[in-house]
């Protein structure tokens, strides 16, 4: 068992499917802050089997829509004085901006790269997202 | 209804109220000569379509307007560079309206995002072609009289055929409609349509590979061209073009009030002879699809007669 310290001040990412604690950590660009992040593998979960965590050891701005894209399970835990605070439930966002791309080689983003890759969520029950301008599915960047 | 970029942004009511002025259009030709006096129709065609143009350019000249844009990318600033964006706001300082055809998919909405006059999609690649479907809808209520209670079969390029793909969205809408889709496997219709139109909405539709297994059940048969510009494979296209012909023959069971449709051009799919069987009535859908371009361009402008 790997002891990792509690934190003080800052937010938590629960319930991160096994595995995907990477792809989070880039998507957020937690990569490029000051204070220090731990992303811990393959923890033992009753509910989940194996989880990923991540702690942030600040209170900073996380994009909810970019997290609620690539996985709506994520619990976001808001720590204040070593507890918890807030839990934060996510939800799939009507709309996600340059977080995805589209590979459509026939798309007007193929040869116009000034334009945003907009997707919008084409089915919730699904989780499908479609691009805005070319119905193409997306491709995570 | 400020543009129109996909024939799904129109609400069923609106959708009506442009059939209507395209059919009081159709039998009061000189009350409409001269709305558009003096308004002028931008054609951005950044790919040849001379008859997509040539419907656009004559609805407008038959309203009492005027025309002016360009009909290749090479005649166009876009050869220097300039984005869709900025073509789009040029434009529109210069015309009332515009109707943009372009190769890649989502060109005329990225135009209507920055244009500050209406943007019709006259064609985006391979993705939606709304005026068609207009075409294809008025064609439909004028020849069978109404839009509900129809078996409608499309056959031949099912998975490129952006006309196939709106007009089933847009039938899709209407009551007690079913389709049968004619296709070879490599060119059924995409999943994705199957899935978030058809099965989404509980609507019954089969999948055949001869046009003879379906005949009999059609209100209408919707014809298409194998297109070779879809194509990334010439060998592909070659051995697929001739795969579904409509002669004489193959229409022997088809019920005698049912009409077939086709977006035209045609290359060889429908045999010639066919062509003077009352069932045709896709050389009259051309002159449908003008007149319902000038329902659109009036109802754009916010006009009328």
């Amino acid at each position: 068992m790997i002891n990792v310290d509690s934190i003080e001040r800052g937010i938590v990412l629960d319930h991160i499917k096994a595995g995907k604690a990477l792809s989070i950590y880039r998507a957020l660009e937690l990569d490029k802050l000051d204070c220090s992040v731990a992303v811990i593998i393959n923890v033992k979960s009753v509910k989940m089997g194996n989880k990923d965590i991540i702690k942030i050891n600040d209170r900073i701005d996380i994009n909810l829509d970019v997290l609620g894209y690539l996985d709506p399970n994520i619990t976001v835990n808001i720590i204040e004085d070593e507890h918890s605070i807030e839990k934060k439930k996510l939800h799939l966002p009507d709309r996600i901006v340059n977080v995805a791309v589209c590979k459509n080689p026939r798309c007007i983003t193929s040869i116009e790269p000034e334009l945003d890759h907009v997707f919008r969520l084409a089915d919730a029950t699904k989780g499908i997202y479609r691009c805005i301008y070319c119905d193409a599915l997306p491709k995570r960047k | 209804m400020k543009h129109l970029i996909d024939i799904t942004d129109l609400s069923l009511n609106e959708l009506d109220d442009l059939l209507k002025l395209a059919e009081d259009i159709i039998r009061n030709r000189n009350k409409y000569s001269e709305v558009c006096k003096g308004k002028k129709l931008a054609t951005l065609f950044y790919e040849p379509s001379t008859r997509t143009r040539l419907s656009f350019e004559a609805a407008m000249m038959e309203l009492g307007g005027n025309v002016l844009g360009f009909s290749s990318a090479s005649s166009s600033s876009v050869s220097k560079g300039e984005s869709v964006a900025d073509t789009a706001l040029v434009v529109s300082k210069y015309a009332d309206i515009i109707a943009m055809r372009h190769p890649k998919e989502g060109a005329p909405y990225v135009a209507s995002l920055y244009s500050e006059v209406p943007v019709i999609n006259a064609g985006d690649g391979g993705h939606n072609h709304p005026t068609q479907t207009l075409t294809d809808l008025l064609t439909i209520r004028e020849t069978k009289g109404r839009l509900d209670n129809l078996t409608v079969g499309f056959c031949g390029d099912l998975k490129f055929g952006r006309t196939v793909h709106s007009l089933i969205k847009s039938l899709a809408r209407y009551e007690n409609i079913s389709f049968v889709l004619i296709s070879p496997p490599e060119l059924v219709v995409p999943d994705y349509i199957k899935d978030e139109v058809l099965k989404k909405s509980d609507i019954p539709f089969r999948e055949v590979l001869n046009i003879e297994d379906a005949i009999a059940d059609l209100d209408i048969l919707y014809m298409t061209r194998v297109q070779k510009e879809r194509f990334f494979n010439e060998a592909d296209y070659i051995r697929l073009k001739d795969t579904y012909i409509l002669t004489l023959d193959k229409l022997a069971n088809a019920k005698p009030d049912m009409k077939i449709l086709h977006p035209l051009p045609r290359v060889n799919e429908i045999a010639q002879e066919v062509d003077s069987d009352p069932r045709a009535v896709y050389f009259d859908q051309v002159e449908y699809g003008k007149f319902v371009r000038e329902a659109l361009i009036m109802t754009l402008l916010g006009l009328s007669a």
